[in-house]
């Protein structure tokens, strides 16, 4: 394949503006670009969306409002009422990884859900976050959430390691499906859209299968931020209630 | 691989806190407030609606009370003025069918007793007539005039005859 069509060439980062803040680098790139668009996107979407504040909404205004009791309804089904402090920064997650998902279905655009660098720091951001909450509540009687209730005393040398492994790969595995999906996704895509052109006249079947595609990644991208936004909730629940 | 690019690592963590950051803030001071606003009003709006209309419906269902209430009571009222207006229509009427009645029997018995008078006035003309004619013919016959008394006891005796 000639260079530019590799089918990772998408995900690369390209510096726009170099920048630097206290040695570090921090130039604009296409993905910050991105960052950026989906962040004013969301704002838009939502306070113009609300301008009006109408008794009786109009469409516009019905799916700000869908998408809100949406994820009020996902955090208070998983959580409860003691969920309701955190629902901004919840539904801040899920809107800003549904839009860098959707974002990146637009050609030639840049998804930044796909690198694991994103991801990976908003899920350790989740799991410090709910740690922090649980200690804060809970204190020392934390620790008992390695231990769960009503197991043999002699299990526990085989148990707590299990379990404290299993709460430290949260954020490796929050990250990784998000990222992994991402990436996968647009990959496929790109080798396919590779063969339409190479096959010719034959070149339909993959191009069909490309539109077929299309229509899944979007569904994708609507299923990887609700799985995101869902996780957050039930590690959030742990934090609160424990077991 | 461009993901396992370290050099790229600080700038997409930077902006990603950076973009994060502002969409968090711009959520939590405006953008949720606002929608939990509306949805609010929104709700308080269709309880109060709610509530109003359960009134009315009491109310309504109060005055549809009343109203049959009031329409037994007519109905009640009207029934019993049409049983008076019976009752002294019938008595009434068997007063003057009463009254008729007398009158009537008066005026048989007075017309039966003039018809006797009649009848026996009748009858005495009649003989009176009959004793004149027997006179007239018996002159007639016999050239002669004849005694009134011997004519009265002839007719009478003819008349007891015919009866």
């Amino acid at each position: 394949m000639a260079e530019g069509q590799s089918p990772l060439a998408q995900f690369e980062i390209k510096t726009l503006v170099p920048m630097q803040i206290g040695g570090i680098d921090a130039s604009f790139t296409n993905s910050s670009a991105f960052m950026v668009a989906s962040v004013l996107a969301i704002s838009l979407f939502l306070v113009l969306g609300m301008r009006r504040s109408a008794l009786v909404p109009g469409r516009w205004q019905s799916i700000v409002e869908l998408s809100y009791i949406f994820i009020a309804n996902l955090l208070k089904d998983t959580v409860g009422s003691e969920g309701r402090p955190y629902f901004p920064f919840i539904f801040t997650v899920f809107m800003f990884v549904l839009f860098g998902n959707l974002f990146g279905m637009i050609p030639y655009s840049f998804t930044f859900t796909s690198h694991i660098v994103v991801t990976f720091t908003m899920a350790l951001f989740v799991f410090l976050g709910v740690t922090v909450i649980a200690i804060a509540k809970h204190k020392m009687h934390f620790f008992s959430f390695f231990m769960p209730p009503g197991v043999p005393m002699y299990m526990a040398p085989l148990l707590i390691p299990i379990e404290i492994i299993s709460y430290l790969s949260r954020p490796i595995s929050l990250s990784v499906r998000l990222f992994a999906n991402m990436l996968a996704g647009h990959t496929l895509m790109k080798v396919f859209a590779g063969f339409i052109v190479a096959l010719g006249v034959f070149g339909v079947a993959p191009w069909l299968f490309v539109v077929a595609l299309t229509g899944l990644e979007i569904v994708i991208a609507f299923l990887q931020a609700f799985v995101f936004t869902i996780l957050t909730c039930l590690y959030l629940n742990d934090a609160l209630h424990l077991h | 691989m461009p993901q396992l690019d370290i050099s790229t690592f600080s700038t997409q963590i930077v902006w990603l806190v950076i973009t994060f950051a502002a969409l968090f803030l711009v959520m939590w001071r405006v953008a949720v407030p606002r929608i939990s606003d509306a949805l609010e009003q929104r709700q308080t709006r269709m309880d109060d609606n709610l509530n109003k209309a359960a009134e009315f419906k009491k109310e309504a269902e109060a005055a549809i009370e009343a109203y049959e209430k009031s329409l037994a009571d007519a109905r009640e009222s009207a029934h019993s003025a049409i049983a008076d207006a019976q009752a002294t229509l019938a008595s009434e009427t068997a007063a003057k069918d009463a009254e008729l009645s007398a009158k009537i029997k008066s005026m048989l018995s007075e017309s039966e007793a003039s018809i006797n008078k009649a009848t026996e006035e009748a009858m005495d003309n009649v003989r009176a007539v009959a004793e004149e004619v027997a006179a007239a013919a018996v002159e007639r016959l016999l050239g002669d005039a004849v005694d009134g008394s011997v004519v009265s006891s002839a007719v009478d005796a003819a008349t007891k005859a015919r009866m």
